[in-house]
């Protein structure tokens, strides 16, 4: 773990894997329901990455950056939180290219899809965008070389080691390999967003 | 009851309502939007009575024309402009009884971009997230305003007086001499690139926006163009993009990104950020981080 500053107010804590920064996520909302875990103002917003987890909005980080290290923190791969089942029609227009990737019949592609257990591990990008984890590590699939101007809302999509359901229309370079008609991002809902970091996804084929 | 409503009859050129913004889901992907000259914003609704963070409108360079119809107090703060009541000069930084029915109008900012006009009880348009701000990068909150929008207002507050009458206010940066915090990056920087950082003289580019402030000027060398995955973006932070020309980021900024943050200005310069024209100077005061330093 390194613990790097981002500027008066913020920490940035840099750790070795997706696991390391679910774990830590995990820890640090814990720490936040409880009173004794947390003996500092609070931080306004604690944001996971791929590889980092920011602590900002602290009145005081130096505390905070000096206790850090110490804590006993297990990696995550597996929360127990909730598990979101998108049922999804796998019609997109780069299911073919991402099958041949693989080396996949386009029902196989499919089956690993549906069959992989997703964890959201950090949004960005837009708001509700969610970062999905999960597919085996030989199943990376490369950005479109010329990203789309515009992306359909539900889309599902690929691209590096991640899977995403785009939440609105929106350009886009991502792998597009079917929709969902599941509102995963509602501003006016509450919750907002059904995809945040922790959350488990499954993805259901109900198409023809 | 309907709600007392403002008439917008010029929307000039990019008029925002803008409030506090929407702390607090920077883990959803929500940029923090809001006023990006808080002081500003602030000292309108003080000014007021209103909550420091009510709703106001953020204009951008050439001000705003309103029609309430009903009495109401503004007050105008932020780029100093003209301020006019069915066209007889009004008072600029301070409250102004509106009658109904009247032409209120803010002409072009004289100085600095962005002038705040705050209406007695807020701006009262519906939240999205907890905020009536309009975010560029999202495009969440209401839309930016054009002409003939129809904006509902708050209930007038009933509290005493004022927090204050008139108030003093910096005036809009001739040059930007920003204190620059460390960043999380700040080794990504060349031996080259630390002596730019200290020694440069930048311009803001007209591309900048309520996103970020884009930087005209020398490029920030990097040691390594190792390719950094996404992380989390804080208000202020200072990126440098493969381009090596630095970008500031304001409050629509995206929440993450991947391009190395070398330093983050201090919140104290952020307003002065807000109200830097195209061409204004800019240079970077580097300080270290305490608990940081080694």
């Amino acid at each position: 773990m390194r613990v790097l500053p981002a500027g008066p107010h913020a920490l940035l804590v840099e750790l070795e894997s997706q696991a390391d920064v679910l774990g830590l996520h995990a820890e640090i909302e814990q720490r936040l329901e409880g009173e004794a875990g947390w003996p500092w103002p609070r931080p306004t917003d604690v944001v996971p990455a791929a590889r980092t987890v920011l602590i900002d909005g602290l009145k005081d980080p130096a505390p905070v950056a000096a206790a850090l290290p110490a804590w006993d923190v297990a990696p995550l791969t597996a929360p127990d939180g909730d598990t979101v089942c998108c049922p999804a029609i796998y019609d997109g227009p780069d299911l073919d290219e991402v099958a041949d990737h693989w080396g996949l019949t386009r029902r196989e592609a499919i089956e690993l899809h549906t069959s992989t257990e997703f964890v959201v591990a950090f949004c960005g990008f837009a708001p509700g965008f969610a970062y999905l984890t999960g597919l085996p590590e030989d199943r990376g699939v490369p950005r479109r070389q010329t990203p789309r101007t515009e992306v359909p809302a539900g889309s599902v999509a690929l691209a590096g080691e991640y899977s995403a359901v785009y939440p609105r229309r929106s350009p886009g370079g991502w792998q597009l390999i079917g929709h969902t008609e599941l509102q995963l991002w509602a501003p006016e809902r509450d919750p907002a967003a059904l995809l945040t970091p922790g959350v488990r996804v499954r993805f259901e084929d109900v198409g023809g | 009851m309907t709600p007392r409503t403002v008439e917008v009859v010029r929307a000039g050129a990019l008029t925002t309502v803008q409030d506090g913004g929407r702390a607090g889901l920077a883990h959803l992907g929500v940029p923090p939007s809001g006023a990006l000259d808080q002081r500003a914003l602030g000292l309108a609704n003080r000014l007021l009575g209103n909550p420091p963070g009510a709703a106001a409108l953020e204009t951008t360079l050439n001000g705003v024309a309103l029609r309430p119809d009903a009495n109401c107090r503004v007050a105008v703060t932020g780029a100093p402009a003209a301020v006019s009541l069915d066209g007889h000069p009004a008072a600029w930084g301070a409250a102004v009884d509106v009658p109904a029915g009247a032409r209120f109008e803010v002409g072009p900012a004289s100085a600095g971009l962005r002038s705040y006009v705050a209406v007695g009880g807020g701006v009262g348009t519906e939240l999205v997230l907890g905020s009536r701000s309009h975010d560029v990068l999202s495009g969440l909150g209401p839309a930016p305003l054009r002409d003939g929008d129809r904006l509902p207002l708050g209930d007038a507050p009933d509290s005493g007086p004022p927090a204050v009458d008139v108030a003093p206010q910096p005036a809009p940066p001739v040059a930007l001499d920003l204190t620059l915090w460390d960043g999380p990056r700040r080794g990504r920087l060349a031996n080259d690139g630390q002596a730019t950082l200290r020694g440069g003289a930048w311009t803001v580019a007209s591309a900048s926006n309520r996103i970020g402030l884009r930087l005209e000027g020398p490029a920030l060398a990097l040691s390594s163009d190792e390719e950094l995955r996404s992380e989390g973006i804080v208000t202020g932070a200072v990126q440098v993009p493969p381009d090596g020309r630095p970008v500031i980021f304001l409050r629509d900024h995206p929440t993450t990104g991947g391009y190395p943050v070398i330093g983050v200005i201090d919140p104290d310069d952020l307003s002065a950020c807000a109200q830097a024209r195209p061409g204004t100077p800019v240079r970077f005061h580097p300080r270290a981080v305490g608990w940081a330093a080694r």
